[in-house]
């Protein structure tokens, strides 16, 4: 028994899922298939694609064509689906392990080509699947399984990262401000080029668990309080902005996008000699 | 479109992991947990119908369904 | 059209023969000696209405020609060593998910940056167990610019026909070296395409119909939503932990080729049929085979030579029953040894084998051939 959005999206066989008690995936799994009901796209065109980690399980459970791919490789594959046929909607969910550490240049690539894919990447700061280790955007000072004294390394900011690579679309939001998520992945996906729409996520279970961030609603209302929108920060007084991390819309421009630009060229040989 | 009087909040047992997200979230304090940290109903009367709970449920067991469609 | 005579290198055989096999995507990342491929494929391509893209790297490279591929088009990758070894990973992917691909490899020397610009056949087992896990492998090893055109149309044949990643594994000699060739018209040219679902009937996506070798494949986008992962998957598709259905799947993914040898193995027999000495080789090597028996039959010693063509599977039963006749063999290879470990495996006691081969970029000569023959004898 489920809602029309979970009976019309999902492979409801295959429910429920297997991420842990208070893992958000679910809610930003969710978020994804409200934006493409809102959106009304045909799902036979719909192509999720996803590497591997927690969050790369999530196109199983979903009923679009759906490719589970290699650890960091889910935008080289998409790449691939996109240019062979522009005519699908391709979006790609990764992890933040996934998406910028062993896929960091695919993402970057993927970015600077403006190729009209929307990647949503769950934000969890943590290898979730391995269990707990630290990851590009595991904060300073923050403990993992592979940081038992603290994590030295300074973490990435994936959706500035993305918006400085040429993504024409990127945002953030989290899994606590859910309607402004399904908000940016609409816009994301309505983008014709890249767009990245980060969704700051919670692990309860490993994050949580080494980090005594305390339960899933603590998590949650962490994320609540503790974001910011990039539209009012200037605004908050100096006391304020401490310790604080944004969200909103980074980057929101037009340019040329890839696949167009390739059937262009195609049209301009066409009729010329081989 | 549903409006809102059209719609009923609805619940699976079976999926939820007892996370307490829709509980503790919940603006008119509509719901808890029962003894099997499964969700329920406790203040139906309450209920604004407002779709919170849905919308941050991570294992997709509450809802705002058709009264007809059950 | 009608066949056409030309002068071509074997990298630019191989692209003529894709396009005509019909290949219409290409993702790959410059490698020497292997770059040919990606010029043009990249040149010819958009006059097909076929796409190129020149990825960030090599696992790119591959990752992107199997989304080419699943979307619907005949999908190519070429590479040399340092990056057929970053392309493992998602061979065995393409090998599991039953998704068609070519791969060229134009091997050069190594190991690791090695020798860019000089041959080797030093990744004939890489070309079998490179990628993790037990899987099916066909690789196709071509001797000439003519063959490379050949084995370049078969490559995309029994990829389709087989759903499974296929090597050409060729080299810098015949790569870059230029020959005469017949290219045929294209109506002479057998094509074989994936099969697809039927229509009107429920898919599942992983089941191979009776009587059928493999599962039919759907494109994405043509209305049959499914999913495609590494992990083992059950007909359905979807992910199974179960040690059971590992066996199943793993059978059907080695019995598809097992169970087919007579259709993919090809090999070629030089000078046999009075042979009293019998040399394997393959690829470029049997090249300097072939001086080297002209030279030692003129010398009155009557050696033959056995090349595989499919390396892998390798046509064993064939080299057995040959081996019988042969007190001794010769595997001349431009390596270390590597294929002589698998003629050793197939003729067992029944020869003595032997080994000539460098890799130090020089390929062998055919006296070096001479030689070593008579002091084996």
């Amino acid at each position: 028994m489920s809602s029309n959005l979970i009976n019309e999206y999902f492979r409801e066989s295959k429910l429920p899922h297997i991420w842990c008690p208070g893992c958000s995936h679910g809610i930003v799994t969710r978020a994804i298939a409200k934006a493409i009901d809102e959106l009304g796209l045909d799902k036979d065109k719909v192509t999720i694609v996803s590497g591997i980690g927690c969050s790369s399980r999530a196109p199983g459970y979903m009923d679009f064509n759906t490719l589970h791919t290699t650890h960091g490789r889910a935008l080289a594959f998409a790449t691939g689906v996109k240019l062979a046929n522009p005519e699908l909607d391709v979006i790609v969910i990764t992890g933040d392990g996934d998406a910028s550490a062993i896929g960091g240049n695919h993402l970057i690539h993927a970015a600077r080509r403006n190729i009209d894919i929307t990647t949503i990447v769950f934000n969890n700061n943590i290898y979730g699947m391995t269990g707990g280790q630290y990851s590009p955007t595991t904060p300073t000072g923050a403990l993992g399984t592979t940081a038992p004294h603290g994590n030295i390394d300074k973490p990435f900011d994936i959706a500035q990262l993305a918006a400085a690579a040429g993504a024409t679309y990127a945002a953030r939001s989290t899994a606590y401000h859910t309607t402004q998520l399904i908000k940016y992945i609409k816009k994301g996906i309505q983008n014709k080029g890249f767009s990245l729409v980060e969704a700051a996520s919670i692990c309860p279970t490993y994050y949580g668990r080494k980090n005594k961030s305390g339960s899933p609603v603590k998590m949650m209302e962490h994320l609540k309080n503790n974001f910011v929108d990039v539209k009012i920060i200037d605004k908050l007084p100096e006391e304020k902005k401490a310790g604080k991390e944004l969200m909103g819309e980074f980057k929101d421009i037009t340019a040329p996008e890839y696949t167009a630009e390739y059937l262009k060229l195609i049209d301009r040989l066409k009729g010329a000699a081989k | 479109m549903n409006t809102k009087d059209q719609l009923d909040l609805k619940i699976n047992k079976e999926w939820c992991k007892g996370c307490n997200i829709c509980v503790s979230f919940c603006p008119t304090n509509v719901l808890a947990l029962d003894h099997n940290e499964k969700i329920e109903i406790v203040n139906i009367d309450a209920c604004t119908k407002c779709g919170l709970c849905e919308l941050r449920c991570p294992d997709f067991a509450i809802w705002l369904g058709g009264k007809d469609n059950e | 059209m009608s066949k056409k005579i030309k002068l071509m290198q074997g990298n630019e055989a191989c692209v003529e023969a894709a396009l005509m096999a019909g290949m219409r995507f290409y993702a790959g990342y410059p490698i020497t000696p292997s770059t040919e491929l990606a010029e043009l494929s990249a040149l010819h391509l958009p006059y097909y209405g076929g796409k190129f893209i020149q990825m960030e790297d090599e696992i790119a490279g591959i990752a992107a020609a199997i989304g080419g591929s699943l979307a619907g088009l005949k999908s190519m990758t070429a590479t040399s060593g340092p990056g057929f070894s970053l392309k493992q990973e998602n061979i065995g992917y393409a090998a599991i998910a039953e998704i068609p691909l070519v791969i060229v490899n134009v091997q050069r020397g190594g190991p690791s940056t090695g020798l860019p610009t000089s041959p080797a056949q030093g990744d004939v087992m890489q070309a079998k167990w490179g990628t993790h896990g037990d899987h099916p492998v066909i690789a196709l090893s071509p001797d000439s610019v003519t063959e490379t055109f050949n084995l370049t149309i078969r490559a995309f044949n029994l990829a389709e026909k087989y759903r499974t990643p296929v090597i050409l594994l060729t080299d810098e000699v015949v790569g870059h070296m230029r020959e005469k060739i017949e290219i045929p018209a294209q109506e002479d040219i057998e094509i074989y395409d994936r099969v697809k679902p039927k229509e009107n009937e429920e898919y599942v996506p992983f089941k191979t119909e009776e009587g059928e070798i493999v599962p039919r494949m759907a494109n994405f986008g043509e209305g049959h939503r499914y999913h495609v992962t590494g992990l083992f998957h059950d007909e359905s598709g979807f992910p199974s932990n179960s040690s059971e259905n590992a066996e199943v799947m793993l059978d059907h993914l080695m019995n598809k080729i097992d169970n087919n040898l007579d259709d993919i193995i090809d090999y070629e027999e030089y000078m046999m049929d009075d042979a009293e000495f019998l040399i394997v080789s393959y690829g470029s090597t049997a090249r300097t085979v072939r001086s080297a028996i002209k030279a030692l039959r003129a010398e009155g010693i009557k050696a033959g030579m056995f090349r595989a063509i499919t390396l892998w599977p390798s046509p064993e039963e064939k080299l057995a029953e040959i081996s019988k006749k042969f007190d001794k063999i010769l595997v001349a290879e431009m390596n270390l040894g590597q294929y002589v470990q698998e003629v050793q495996r197939i003729v067992k006691s029944n020869s003595e084998v032997y080994h000539i081969g460098r890799a130090n970029g020089e390929v062998t000569t055919p006296s070096e051939i001479v030689n070593k023959v008579k002091e084996v004898l």
